[in-house]
């Protein structure tokens, strides 16, 4: 009989992680990826669509090496720790239509749970609408999961079935280191300006993946999870190490001088401009987190954790992430990202979709004598 | 301890190990309850839960299939 022990299981080894992820993530701002975006899983996925050519937004393509390396960091982990096990089984498909919905409500908002944050911490205060709106999505989670909400079981599986995302994000990983390009029109597509031209070297963007997935495999790091433990549970583990992340993207933010607070910017000579990657659509960066919050929530992960997870072997969050690629691409080739025409229309057959897969969410029994 | 309740959480995204594990704890009061999981994740959360109620925990692992065990 053993006890756990696990500094990283901790909330002492939460705060600390969720603190390194904050500094990384406003450190790679510093160093070149777009203001307020650091280490965004829905804007960095959605700039990988991009690159791969799933949609065509110019100024968001750019083949991420962060994500992959999340992915990686997490496998390295998760292999380190003997925690790697490959399974399958729990409603793949819906997941895969959670991730879609997910990421049209984080692109409504401009950013997943993780940008919320970085953006608070950099001072634009339309984050404190799309918080509010992940919160509220999270708390209509929390009652489906109050009355037995449950998308089934995994099953362990066989070893391909972990191995296939690990390998899908080395092979991104390579394809961002070298780029190929196949012929003038083809794949691989990068934006020469707007915040898919902005980034990090490259080196320094693949060891922070790395570091923040093997970090957050650990510690089961989670923007979403964090909500609704404290709303479910009573239970303050995660948002210690979610707060710490903010605490100290803010703290470097100050550092780096990159924080610039406001609901708009206005320059020195009186013109106001928006906050980077966003816009001031109020009800619409409330309810696009709705959406958002309420997915991530029924699927049991934030994005950033769905990548982790699908990293250890879990081949649903695999799908999840994969569901959120493609959600990225349907988001721009519809005009639903931000305040565009058919942002309104993504946020109210979302809604529907996420609703229905709720309802029809049946509880498992799992008493036994 | 014929009658111990065991839950069989193994397969169960978050949160639900852990609510199961908060809604048998209320329920039983006290007394002795049995888990069953197959993630070291799913062990710390449920053992955090138990142990914010007052409980003890232990757990062994067979085969990837975690036993937890919940006293109180």
């Amino acid at each position: 009989m053993a006890k756990p022990k696990d500094i990283f299981a901790s909330r002492i080894g939460i705060i600390i992680v969720g603190l390194a992820i904050g500094c990384i993530a406003a450190s790679l701002q510093k160093f070149g990826n777009p203001s307020n975006m650091g280490v965004c899983v829905a804007c960095f996925t959605r700039d990988i669509a991009g690159a791969l050519g799933f949609h065509r937004a110019g100024i968001v393509q750019y083949l991420r090496p962060e994500i992959p390396a999340f992915c990686l960091g997490a496998f390295l982990a998760a292999l380190m720790f003997k925690e790697f096990r490959p399974r399958t089984g729990s409603a793949p498909m819906l997941r895969f239509i959670l991730g879609m919905f997910a990421m049209i409500g984080a692109l409504i908002f401009l950013g997943c749970p993780w940008r919320a944050m970085l953006r608070l911490a950099g001072g634009d205060w339309n984050a404190i609408l799309g918080i509010a709106g992940l919160v509220t999505g999270i708390a209509i989670g929390v009652i489906f999961l109050r009355v037995g909400f449950s998308l089934g079981r995994s099953y362990t599986s066989r070893f391909p079935v972990g191995l296939a995302m690990p390998i899908v994000m080395l092979v991104l990983l390579l394809l961002a280191i070298f780029y190929p390009k196949f012929s003038e029109t083809s794949a691989l597509f990068q934006s020469t300006k707007g915040p898919g031209a902005m980034a990090a070297p490259i080196i320094l963007s693949i060891v922070a993946g790395l570091i923040i997935g093997f970090l957050a495999q650990r510690t089961r790091f989670c923007t979403v999870g964090a909500f609704r433990d404290l709303i479910l549970m009573r239970d303050f583990h995660l948002l210690s190490g979610v707060i710490a992340f903010v605490v100290a993207a803010f703290v470097m933010n100050l550092i780096y001088i990159q924080f610039n607070p406001g609901f708009t910017l206005t320059a020195d000579d009186g013109s106001v401009s928006m906050q980077p990657a966003a816009h001031t659509t109020h009800w619409l960066n409330f309810c696009g987190m709705v959406l958002a919050g309420l997915s991530f929530c029924l699927a049991g992960g934030c994005p950033g954790r769905q990548v982790f997870l699908s990293g250890e072997g879990d081949g649903d969050a695999a799908m999840f992430v994969l569901g959120m690629l493609v959600g990225a691409a349907v988001s721009h080739n519809f005009l639903m990202v931000g305040s565009q025409v058919m942002a309104p229309c993504a946020v109210v057959i979302g809604l529907i979709v996420v609703f229905t897969i709720g309802i029809t969410g049946r509880s498992i029994p799992v008493l036994s004598r | 301890m014929t009658d111990m309740e065991k839950i069989d959480a193994r397969g169960l995204s978050c949160p639900q190990p852990a609510l199961l594990t908060k809604q048998a704890l209320k329920r039983a009061g006290e007394g002795e309850i049995e888990m069953l999981v197959d993630t070291m994740t799913q062990v710390q959360n449920c053992s955090r839960t138990a142990e914010q109620l007052g409980w003890k925990v232990s757990y062994e692992e067979s085969e990837g299939i975690f036993e937890i065990r919940l006293r109180k």
